[in-house]
């Protein structure tokens, strides 16, 4: 069954974060904005809005994807993941405290699409090498750190996460 | 709000998004992982009137592994990537594909989506001749398979009309004795490919080289097979130490390197000649190893 063809604004009805999200969208609005303006989720950052800088990365059905090349639309039953839900229940996450710890970020702009870049890879892959982990991150730009403290962030992740692997988190 | 308006369609079927495409074959688009049209869109490079989202027909997005390989044109790469038994038939598309974007763009694009659009950087349609892949169309006059030899035209142009949708990409059975080899450069993994590679052969018992395919991109407007690099491996051993050196100074004849602002023809030549070079290497390991 084909969906009603319309240029014009209709209801766009979004899983985010565990929550169902209704918004009104016209089919160009851009997952990135529809999560800012319509949802109020700041937390995921637009760089380029071209798919080159990765700050507007979230997780969809637990994969990382740009939220700027894809639009609300298409998002219809899909499982979306943004960088608020890490800290929903007000403690950091254990990626979010390694950054921290490890001096992964400066400014922050880019950081929401790290960690979200970061936690799919840990779940894919809990103990990646430093090669496999630049691979994994080389889709995300930070203009502040040279990338040393993020890649040591996600190898401490890694690490406490094997310490821990039967917390839930 | 970046992209120029347009209706949206979410077919489930494919009959149902080639009946869409035929009513909008002027100024309507397939949109399938969107990697490279919602850029253009986002850049106003490219303002379609209609989007066909081909993400939700199911029959689009199959794998089967069945003596070749077929692929729905609406499998995901980073779905392809996690096929053990593609990996096993196919280990020239698995090395590819890592280099296809990064993660986040192979989440969502797929292998006939990278194909149809025809980038000349892109790595699956130099695979998809380096491997005889058949593709697959729909159009107003049924189905049609297209050799990915006679595939690509040129810039972003392929021998698809308008109106006709693809759906599959066939990879005949490798066979036993197949080597491969693919290199490329770009200034970052993941970036576009400045310069690339892929090299197939098929040995015979006696060890020597049947036939073999080497194919360049990232070089003009559309990939290319390098015929005289070709010829030259067709009767040699893989495992001659010679051999490598010879095929990559015979790749570069009679190619035309296209220069742009950032990478320079000259500079292409010498980059294939290298990685040419390396990746017949890397298909006599993989003779080896087989």
């Amino acid at each position: 069954m084909s969906e009603t063809a319309t240029a014009g604004r209709r209801l766009v009805e979004l899983n985010v974060n565990g929550m169902s999200h209704v918004g009104l969208a016209e089919p160009r609005t851009l997952l990135s904005d529809f999560l800012r303006h319509d949802l109020e989720l700041t937390g995921t950052h637009v760089g380029c809005e071209q798919g080159v800088c990765g700050a507007c990365t979230v997780l969809v059905d637990g994969e990382p994807v740009r939220s700027c090349l894809t639009f609300a639309v298409q998002m219809e039953g899909a499982r979306i993941e943004t960088v608020e839900a890490l800290s929903a229940d007000g403690a950091l996450h254990p990626i979010q405290e390694a950054f921290r710890n490890t001096h992964g970020l400066q400014c922050g702009f880019c950081t929401p699409g790290f960690l979200l870049t970061a936690k799919a890879l840990l779940e894919e892959n809990p103990s990646p090498s430093e090669a496999e982990i630049r691979e994994h991150l080389s889709g995300n730009v930070c203009r502040c750190t040279g990338y040393q403290g993020i890649v040591d962030a996600v190898l401490e992740a890694a690490a406490n996460g094997k310490d821990q692997a039967d917390e839930p988190r | 709000m970046k992209p120029a308006p347009f209706a949206y369609y979410a077919p489930e079927t494919a009959a149902e998004a080639v009946s869409l495409l035929q009513e909008h074959a002027v100024d309507g688009k397939v949109i399938a992982g969107g990697q490279s049209l919602v850029p253009m869109m986002n850049m106003r490079l490219a303002r379609p009137t209609a989007l066909i989202d081909v993400g939700r027909v199911a029959e689009l997005a199959g794998i089967a592994v069945e003596g070749g390989v077929a692929i729905g044109a609406a499998a995901k790469q980073a779905r392809v990537l996690r096929e053990d038994a593609v990996a096993e038939r196919l280990p020239l598309l698995v090395a590819a594909l890592r280099h296809v974007g990064h993660p986040a763009n192979r989440a969502r694009g797929t292998i006939g989506g990278s194909i149809a659009h025809a980038d000349p950087a892109a790595e699956l349609p130099a695979v998809a001749i380096a491997l005889g892949a058949e593709l697959v169309a729909v159009g107003p006059d049924g189905t049609r398979t297209i050799p990915a030899d006679e595939f690509f035209l040129t810039y972003y142009t392929t021998a698809l009309g308008p109106d006709e949708l693809l759906v599959e990409v066939r990879f005949p059975d490798p066979g036993g004795s197949r080597a491969w080899g693919f290199r490329e450069v770009a200034r970052r993994h993941g970036d576009f490919a400045m310069a690339g590679v892929a090299v197939t052969a098929s040995c015979g018992a006696g060890g020597t080289v049947e036939s073999a395919r080497v194919v360049l991109f990232g070089i003009a407007d559309a990939p290319q097979r390098a015929a005289a690099a070709e010829q030259r491996m067709v009767g040699a051993s893989p495992a001659d130490p010679a051999l490598a050196a010879e095929v990559a100074a015979a790749a570069t004849a009679g190619v035309e390197f296209a220069s742009d602002p950032y990478v320079s023809a000259a500079y292409r030549e010498d980059a294939v000649a290298a990685l040419v070079e390396r990746a017949v290497q890397e298909s006599a390991k993989t003779m080896e190893e087989a």
